[in-house]
């Protein structure tokens, strides 16, 4: 399967933005400001929410580091935010993604959404908008791996594991050994404005 | 896809996806208070039934209202035939009006496909509820969503079709989708109940219940219709059940894990007892539930993507 | 008094070398290699095309009176001009029906009027094609339209003691009865031919055994009654059968086939696209086979048309509510030349057998179907063998556009009819009579 980020590109134009040993502190990283802001350790822990396809392993690495460094057992799952979508008519259909709720639920707790790239910031949208119908929560933040700007929403990251400055004609692959065999992060020249 | 007309050409691939999506969609929405889901927002699904049919339309407009579609039903009572709109008209009205999505209910073989026909560069998406004796194909899906939710997997199963084959939808899109899924499908009917030249369907064709019961994983009863049993197709209603009625006996000669399908309504006593009907292992309200998600996953398949089609 | 014409290059019969044919009064006056052309005639030049009588349709709708936003007998006489007719039979199902003088009276001279073709009304066995009541048989056959064949077509006369009556009666009167055979209790509700195509359609079956259990007591009744008995539209192998019995008792029973129960077959309904919709119903291949070898066997005497305008409406619908038949005069020679010419199955000869020289013995028409040879009234169809055209529904010459054969590239073209030594059409354009041309 194709990276979930947008279009064909030819291999030609392609820059490694993180390396396998980048996305790894990045990751890292992104735990310790969790368990600050969330004060982990004082309150119910957060949970972390996936959004599919590549955000739910990101949630899963997440929620093990978080452990690891404060020995808190993090709720972890997904939500599949393909109903939600605004962009429907433009996309063929995909086959639905698993939403997966840890055994805690959602109301009254903090969630992180979390997702690979924030680019226009409509998948989040359409996260909140699932988040919705499954419970009630106090408080939503929002983590992603890279932030590439280019927002058509007012919607902004809590946690950011790294900003890429980008142009709209270029695509961002993040890609994640649970679903591509290697971690990496590449910029990659879609050239005539890709497939988006 | 644009348009879901018929089972036959449905290629497993395509099949499983629907099947996946109905799953989804069903785990989705359990135990929800609310089962409303923004998917279908701002579109139009009109239903055009030409033949009543409560059960279908319903589960149609449910599945329509839960993905937030705008479902207008249009009941056209009677039969077109020679008097009233045409077909055509009324297609080519429906579609100027704004539908994306009609779905069309018609005792006209082929009137689904004619309407694809007539819709030809549009963007109206068309779904057959039933067209005459041709197919039904929603009805296949939900079957086969069943069989496959109780089964666990279809592929190598055996599954008996029994009743009036010759007159019904169907049967002919399960005989369709049940072999493009790996299914061995048998049907058993008396002769005057099946049609002329169903040697060439990829089925088995007996005339004895009893000797196909005990190999079956599945049983799909058919309607038996009024109508028919004044045709002269056999000579009483009491004889038919005593020959192709799904007793308690019969049903005994089932393995214990094999279902029990009827696309309903049912005729209690005649073609099913009713202890067979109401016993764990028929599962014809499952049939009715999985309807509407499989109808769901129907309209998301055929109307997402609309703009990326050209 | 037309002006004279001569036909210059012809095959006759597509055989042998080309020869000259001069026609003047109605007749052809002189056939020769060469013939100097004397002053003021007509010339066509057929360099090398084949010369054949006029063809002669038992089987034709015409439409008028009552459907005349189909065709009229002024658009029908057109069509047949131009697909190399001379004379047509007007099937007497029209609204009126042609159950009476008055109504045969008023089509013949309708088509006098039009003079393309010579139009011979059909009168119905029974009143309003009821099946119940025979019509006036005698009448009809004494009246200015001197009816010698009567049918129900579009029915069949399904009551065997109507059936016996018609048969006996109509012996006295030369006339043949011609059968829509049909057993109307085996085809209640039928769409389609019974069989493989219907089963997946889900359409009602339309038994073979529908027509030939009809076509063999209809043999049986013709031979005990003496009577001459006309199978239309013949579209099974089973009937051929029976056609074979029959004829080799003795029976007087003639056949025709349509084209297109040549050239298609129930394959077609997969579109569900009622042009394809016509009674009999399109069959198997194997029935397609085996009719065209019928007929060049014989047992099936000729081809007719079944020629069935119908209005847009009436086909542009959900496949039952449509009406059957589809348009045949235009397009009859050149599927004629795809199966059974190009097959090897006929040669020029037995074309004109098939579908001028036997019906025109069937219809008892005693000018038309003749040799082509001096002295012989100059009914005549040129056809260019070589040449191809594509079919288009709305540029064929009847009011209706229902032909099956739309997009089709066909091979052979009429390219000029002559009627009584008159040219009616030529080069794809018809000559009115009367007019400058």
């Amino acid at each position: 399967m194709a990276p979930r980020s947008r279009g064909a590109t030819g291999p030609a134009a392609e820059r490694e933005l993180l390396t396998a040993g980048d996305v790894a502190r990045t990751v890292a990283r992104m735990a310790h400001q969790v368990i600050e802001k969330t004060a982990i350790g004082s309150a119910d822990p957060p949970v972390l929410l996936g959004i599919p396809t590549r955000g739910a392993p990101l949630a899963a690495r997440l929620a093990e580091r978080i452990t690891e460094f404060s020995d808190v057992e993090i709720p972890c799952g997904s939500i599949d935010i393909t109903l939600y979508r605004d962009d429907l008519r433009h996309r063929p259909p995909r086959p639905l993604e698993r939403t997966q709720l840890p055994d805690t639920g959602v109301d009254g707790r903090i969630v992180v959404l979390v997702d690979d790239v924030l680019f226009s910031g409509r998948t989040v949208r359409a996260a909140l908008d699932a988040l919705r119908e499954v419970g009630r929560p106090k408080a939503v933040q929002l983590a992603v791996l890279v932030d590439r700007g280019h927002r058509e929403l007012p919607i902004r990251a809590d946690y950011v594991g790294k900003n890429v400055p980008t142009s709209r004609h270029e695509e961002v692959a993040v890609l994640l050994a649970e679903v591509d065999d290697r971690d990496a992060v590449l910029l990659r020249a879609a050239g005539e404005r890709g497939r988006r | 896809m644009k348009h879901l007309l018929a089972t036959e050409g449905l290629d497993a691939a395509t099949a499983t996806q629907v099947l996946d999506t109905a799953d989804g969609l069903k785990r989705t929405l359990l135990g929800r208070e609310v089962r409303k889901l923004p998917t279908l927002r701002g579109r139009t699904v009109i239903t055009v039934f030409y033949e009543n049919s409560t059960r279908t339309r319903v589960s149609f407009e449910l599945a329509g209202k839960w993905m937030s579609a705008d479902v207008v039903n249009v009941s056209a009572g009677g039969s077109s035939v020679g008097k009233g709109e045409s077909l055509r008209d009324t297609a080519l009205t429906l579609s100027a009006a704004g539908a994306d999505c009609v779905i069309i209910r018609h005792p006209a073989s082929g009137a689904a496909h004619r309407l694809a026909d007539w819709l030809e560069g549009t963007s109206t998406s068309v779904i057959n509820a039933g067209d005459g004796m041709h197919e039904h194909p929603t009805q296949a899906l939900l079957d086969a969503a069943t069989l496959r939710e109780r089964l666990g997997s279809l592929d190598g199963r055996r599954v008996a079709i029994v009743g009036d084959v010759l007159h019904s939808r169907v049967a002919r899109s399960n005989v369709h989708l049940l072999t493009a899924l790996g299914v061995e499908v048998v049907i058993v009917a008396p002769p005057t109940l099946l049609p002329a030249g169903i040697d060439a369907w990829p089925v088995t064709v007996s005339h004895e219940l009893d000797a196909e019961l005990p190999s079956v994983d599945a049983v799909m009863m058919l309607r038996v219709q009024a109508e028919r049993m004044h045709g002269g197709f056999f000579p009483s209603a009491r004889e038919y059940s005593i020959s192709y009625g799904l007793s308690e006996g019969r049903a005994a000669l089932l393995p214990d894990h094999a279902v029990v399908l009827h696309p309903g309504p049912m005729l209690r006593g005649m073609e099913i007892a009713s202890s067979v009907a109401d016993a764990p292992s028929a599962a014809i309200t499952e049939q009715v539930r999985n309807g509407v998600h499989v109808r769901m996953a129907v309209l998301y398949h055929l109307l997402a993507g609309e703009e990326a089609r050209e | 008094m037309t002006k004279p014409v001569m036909v210059r290059g012809a095959r006759l019969y597509g055989e042998g070398d080309p020869v000259d044919v001069l026609i003047a009064d109605g007749v052809i006056s002189r056939i020769a290699a060469e013939i100097e052309p004397p002053a003021g005639v007509e010339l066509i030049a057929a360099e090398g095309q084949v010369l054949l009588p006029g063809f002669v349709d038992l089987h034709t709708h015409l439409r008028e009176p009552g459907r005349e936003d189909t065709e009229t007998v002024a658009t029908g006489s057109a069509a047949a001009a131009l697909g190399g007719y001379t004379a047509v039979f007007a099937m007497a199902n029209t609204d009126p029906v042609a159950d009476n003088a008055v109504i045969v009276e008023h089509v013949r001279r309708a088509g006098e009027a039009v003079g393309l073709v010579d139009v011979h009304p059909v009168g119905a066995v029974t009143v309003g094609l009821a099946g119940e009541k025979l019509a006036e048989l005698g009448t009809m056959a004494e009246s200015a339209a001197g009816v010698r064949m009567f049918s129900d077509d579009g029915h069949c006369v399904h009551d065997p003691l109507i059936m016996r009556r018609a048969l006996e009666y109509s012996r006295a009167l030369g006339a043949v009865i011609a059968q829509h055979a049909e057993e109307p209790r085996l085809t209640v509700g039928a769409q389609a031919h019974e069989g493989e195509q219907a089963a997946r359609l889900g359409l009602s079956g339309w038994p073979a055994s529908a027509e030939e259990s009809i076509v063999a007591r209809d043999c049986i009744l013709a031979g005990h009654a003496g009577s001459r008995l006309h199978i239309c539209h013949v579209s099974t192998e089973g009937t051929v059968d029976v056609l074979r019995w029959a004829k080799a008792r003795g029976t007087q029973v003639s056949a025709e086939v349509t084209p297109h129960h040549l050239l298609l077959t129930d394959e077609r309904l997969r579109t569900y696209d009622p042009v394809n919709k016509v009674n009999p119903p399109l069959r198997t291949s194997a029935d397609a086979t085996k009719v065209a070898e019928a007929l060049a066997e014989g047992v099936i005497d000729c081809v007719a048309t079944d020629h069935a305008p119908h209005a847009v409406q009436d086909k542009d619908c959900e496949w039952s509510a449509a009406r059957p038949g589809m348009l045949g005069l235009q397009t009859a020679l050149s599927i004629v030349v795809s199966t059974m010419v190009r097959t090897g199955l006929l040669g020029w000869r037995d074309v004109a057998r098939v579908m001028s020289e036997r019906p025109a013995e069937i219809g008892r028409l005693a000018d038309q179907g003749r040799p082509l040879a001096e002295g012989e009234p100059a009914n005549l169809a040129l056809v260019d063998p070589e040449r191809s055209w594509t079919v288009r529904g709305a540029e064929l010459a009847s009011i209706a556009g229902n032909t099956p054969y739309e997009g089709m590239e066909l091979p052979g073209v009429v390219t000029a009819t002559l009627l009584r030594g008159r040219i009616t059409a030529h080069s794809g354009r018809i000559s009115q009579p009367g007019g400058g041309d």
